[in-house]
């Protein structure tokens, strides 16, 4: 079976502006509802309590709601199904450092009545671990960014590192637009999810970026956009393939993976749709306008080599004994 | 069908892979398996801080019941004894017998004196405090992790994280009694202290408010059983659990349990001073501040043993002497992140990522199948290898299987295949630029390896940034996504290129490209 047989070359770097727009939209977008709706920070960010119950029979929540009113410490409690309608999580923007009866223990004393439960799990996160937390969070998507820059840099081209970072960036954003949009918990795991979609998308960026590293170096072609557009062109079956077992397998983990990946899950799933269209519509045509010159590149790569020939040369000498 | 080393490597590989995931695979007795994480097996992780402004206060405590013995053994006179947050002060009556402190002082370690003809105040010196404290942790650690090894759970673990907090993590907590009980052991204080009942004014504690009480040097404490019984005692104990060298479970004439306890030789001098000197007065047995019992002093004590009563269960008279005995805990610590999964949520998530993971690999293996053909296959093998490998990797070094590196797995199901597609897209353009079988398969091999090694380590780059940086169950992704990663270069580069070059005089005989690439041609 072939989706795409490579018979002539798709233009493109012709359609690059229009996707350009496209995605200028997308992310204002995105940062549009991140500043108006905002992130829905979960208890590893923002401290808190998560109790998950589990009722024998459908679970009462009117009751429910009527126990724990009245009481200050779970003032700002939400309940909210999870997963099935016997299952319910318990948030809570409190927390309690007491370690013999926590807050978690208190709401199991304050649903008592309600009938027949289980408590399940029991997170409890204080206000200094989630502030550290958070920190570290966004420590590790700055160190992860620089990492992938520097790696690229130093194996294609500063311009190369540039464009995937715009490209990571533009998929940073709309996956966590995306996150915003549907008020979904930011814990650790979409920040898993977010640096996995940073190790993805680069990962269909760079197979793109070795074709076009490929086509400057061995072809004799010098015009960038038609390099660019037949890299793309015959990476397309690789880009989609992949994409797609990607995707096979993200989404059977969305689907029956539980609930308590679904977070995960999600944001992946965003991340797949996204970094393979921005590898393709993002990240080469940024290359393009950073104006990469091919001949010049040529030049410096002649330059280096006839460095590298020198060097050995003289190591040559070195170790045969004539200097 | 010849040979070659790549073939073998990879033979070897899926033997190691299948050999060494068994163990985990079966659930053996026997070789090193695969931890399941807290968010799989069920359990409780707490993260605790340790208030070690406490330690130094007791520091201070203690240091103030050490002069007043001082004083009393060598009949000084002192006066005004008292003490705060961090300075303790006494008047010496008798100026003659000021220099006889200075001895006593100088075996206090980290003090500094300042004496005021005859007033005396003392206080930890800046880097004293900060030993104390830094000891108040150090010593909470050690003393949670005695406890815990006497609980009965297998493997607890109590470490240290970053400067000040302690990391608890007990797997295989079954049910909520347990999880209480094992909560109650770690966080109880244990300090025991044995103080005298002030009993001049002993007949008024019920008429006296703290503040009332602190104008005698007196405090006021509650019974343990009954809170409403008062007890007015000095507030400078006698000696405290410091001193003790031996706790254990034992019964009073009446079968009920209760706990005896041994002094060192130092308690139990200081023991026997005292209840020589108070024939007829009360002693408190306080535990955690509250009073288990105060029996009337009928002689003196030599030996330096004691009990303690109380109202207590087998259960609970074992859980408190296991507390006793590893020591009071210096300062108090309190929860600053808890996370408890109850097993049935774990085995229920072991059973949805279970199912996502079968889903999508068959889906997976299918699509490669009608895709590629034969290529399709030998790229699943490799799939299949690169399970075993993650697998066998994880068994080996005992790491810890979570909930997010169940999804690390899935994904690398999903991403493992992408070194395969990239090789046999590669394979396919130099069939149809017209190559012979043998320079397809080489230069295919030749011209994805640069873009797989590339892509591959980006990747890597990210997960070891989260391996460093992530906590908890989030580890467990990135070793998984880090492990599937480094197999699959094994698996997908070395691996198929050793099955293609062992296939290669078969392709090329059959010349039937849709069979073995699934094209045309």
């Amino acid at each position: 079976m072939e989706f795409f047989r490579y018979t002539r070359t798709f233009n493109f770097m012709g359609k690059s502006k229009l996707a350009m727009i496209l995605s200028v939209i997308v992310v204002l977008a995105s940062y549009a509802i991140l500043v108006t709706k905002g992130l829905n920070y979960g208890v590893d960010f923002a401290g808190g309590t998560v109790v998950q119950v589990k009722y024998e029979t459908t679970a009462p929540i009117k009751e429910m709601r009527a126990a724990l009113k009245g009481n200050p410490l779970f003032a700002s409690a939400t309940i909210s199904e999870f997963g099935s309608p016997d299952e319910v999580v318990i948030r809570m923007k409190t927390s309690s450092g007491n370690i013999t009866t926590d807050i978690g223990d208190e709401t199991r004393l304050a649903l008592k009545g309600t009938g027949t439960f289980k408590v399940r799990r029991v997170d409890i996160v204080g206000p200094t671990v989630g502030a550290e937390l958070k920190e570290k969070g966004i420590m590790s998507l700055f160190l992860a960014v620089f990492g992938i820059l520097v790696y690229v840099a130093f194996r294609f081209e500063w311009r190369f590192a540039v464009a995937s970072i715009v490209a990571l960036i533009h998929d940073v954003s709309i996956a966590l637009g995306m996150v915003a949009l549907f008020g979904i918990d930011v814990n650790l795991d979409v920040l898993a999810g977010l640096l996995t979609i940073l190790g993805y998308s680069l990962n269909d960026t760079i197979i793109v970026f070795d074709r076009i590293r490929e086509g400057v170096t061995k072809g004799r072609n010098t015009e960038l956009g038609e390099i660019i557009n037949e890299s793309v062109t015959r990476t397309l079956a690789r880009t989609t393939l992949t994409s797609l077992t990607t995707f096979f397998v993200v989404f059977t983990l969305f689907m029956f993976g539980g609930e308590i990946i679904h977070p995960f899950a999600f944001t992946l799933l965003v991340g797949v749709v996204v970094g393979t269209y921005s590898s393709v519509f993002v990240a080469s045509p940024i290359l393009l306008w950073f104006g990469f010159d091919v001949k010049n590149y040529h030049v410096k790569l002649a330059g280096k080599a006839k460095r590298e020939a020198e060097k050995q040369k003289m190591r040559d000498q070195f170790d045969g004994g004539i200097v | 069908m010849k040979l070659n080393y790549r073939i073998v490597i990879f033979a070897l590989a899926i033997i190691f892979g299948i050999s060494f995931s068994l163990p985990s695979l079966t659930q053996s007795e026997d070789g090193k398996k695969i931890t399941l994480g807290l968010d799989l097996q069920g359990g409780l992780h707490m993260l605790l801080g340790v208030k070690t402004e406490e330690a130094t206060k007791s520091r201070i405590k203690s240091i103030t019941a050490s002069i007043k013995h001082f004083s009393d053994r060598n009949d000084i006179l002192i006066d005004g004894l008292s003490f705060n947050e961090n300075e303790i002060s006494f008047e010496v009556l008798d100026e003659d017998e000021l220099s006889k402190f200075d001895e006593f002082f100088q075996d206090i370690e980290g003090i500094e004196v300042i004496k005021n003809r005859t007033s005396i105040s003392l206080s930890l010196t800046p880097e004293e405090i900060i030993k104390t404290e830094k000891e108040a942790i150090s010593q909470a650690i050690e003393t949670i992790r005695n406890r815990l090894d006497q609980f009965g759970l297998s493997e607890p673990v109590v470490a240290r994280q970053g400067e000040e907090k302690i990391l608890v993590q007990l797997a295989g907590i079954k049910t909520q009694e347990e999880e209480q009980r094992a909560r109650e052991l770690i966080s109880r204080a244990a300090k025991l202290e044995l103080m005298a009942v002030d009993e001049d004014r002993s007949a008024r504690v019920y008429n006296m408010s703290d503040s009332d009480a602190a104008e005698y040097g007196d405090i006021i404490l509650t019974d343990a059983k009954d809170a409403s019984i008062k007890y007015l005692v000095r507030e400078i104990p006698i000696l405290d659990g410091g001193m003790l060298t031996d706790a254990s479970m034992g019964f009073d004439q009446n079968n009920r349990p209760l706990i005896n306890f041994k002094l060192n030789a130092e308690g139990a001098e200081i023991f026997g001073d005292f209840t020589g000197r108070s024939v007829g007065k009360r002693l408190a047995v306080v535990l955690d501040g509250r009073v288990y019992s105060a029996p009337n002093i009928n002689e003196r004590i030599g030996g330096g043993s004691g009990q303690i009563s109380g109202n207590y269960t087998v259960m609970e008279a074992k859980d408190l002497s296991i507390a006793l005995r590893s020591g009071a805990l210096l300062a108090p610590i309190y929860m600053m992140e808890k996370r408890s999964v109850g097993p049935s949520l774990g085995a229920d998530s072991i059973k949805a990522s279970l199912v996502a993971l079968i889903g999508g690999f068959v889906l997976v293996i299918i699509f490669m199948m009608v895709y590629y053909r034969l290529a399709g296959v030998i790229a699943n093998i490799a799939l299949i290898a690169n399970l075993f490998i993650l697998l066998a990797v994880m068994s080996l070094f005992g790491a810890t299987l979570t909930l997010p590196g169940m999804a690390g797995i899935v994904l690398t199901v999903g991403m493992a295949v992408d070194a395969n597609v990239i090789i046999s897209e590669r394979i396919r353009e130099l069939i149809y630029e017209g190559k012979s079988m043998h320079k397809a398969i080489e230069e295919g091999y030749a011209n994805a390896m640069r873009a797989i090694l590339d892509a591959n380590i980006t990747t890597l780059i990210a997960s070891v940034v989260l391996y460093a940086y992530g906590t908890g169950a989030i580890k467990g992704f990135a070793i998984t996504m880090s492990i599937g990663i480094l197999a699959s270069m094994l698996t997908a580069i070395l691996g198929t290129h050793g099955v293609y070059q062992m296939l290669e005089s078969r392709i090329t005989k059959s010349k039937n490209n849709k069979l073995w690439f699934g094209i045309k041609g």
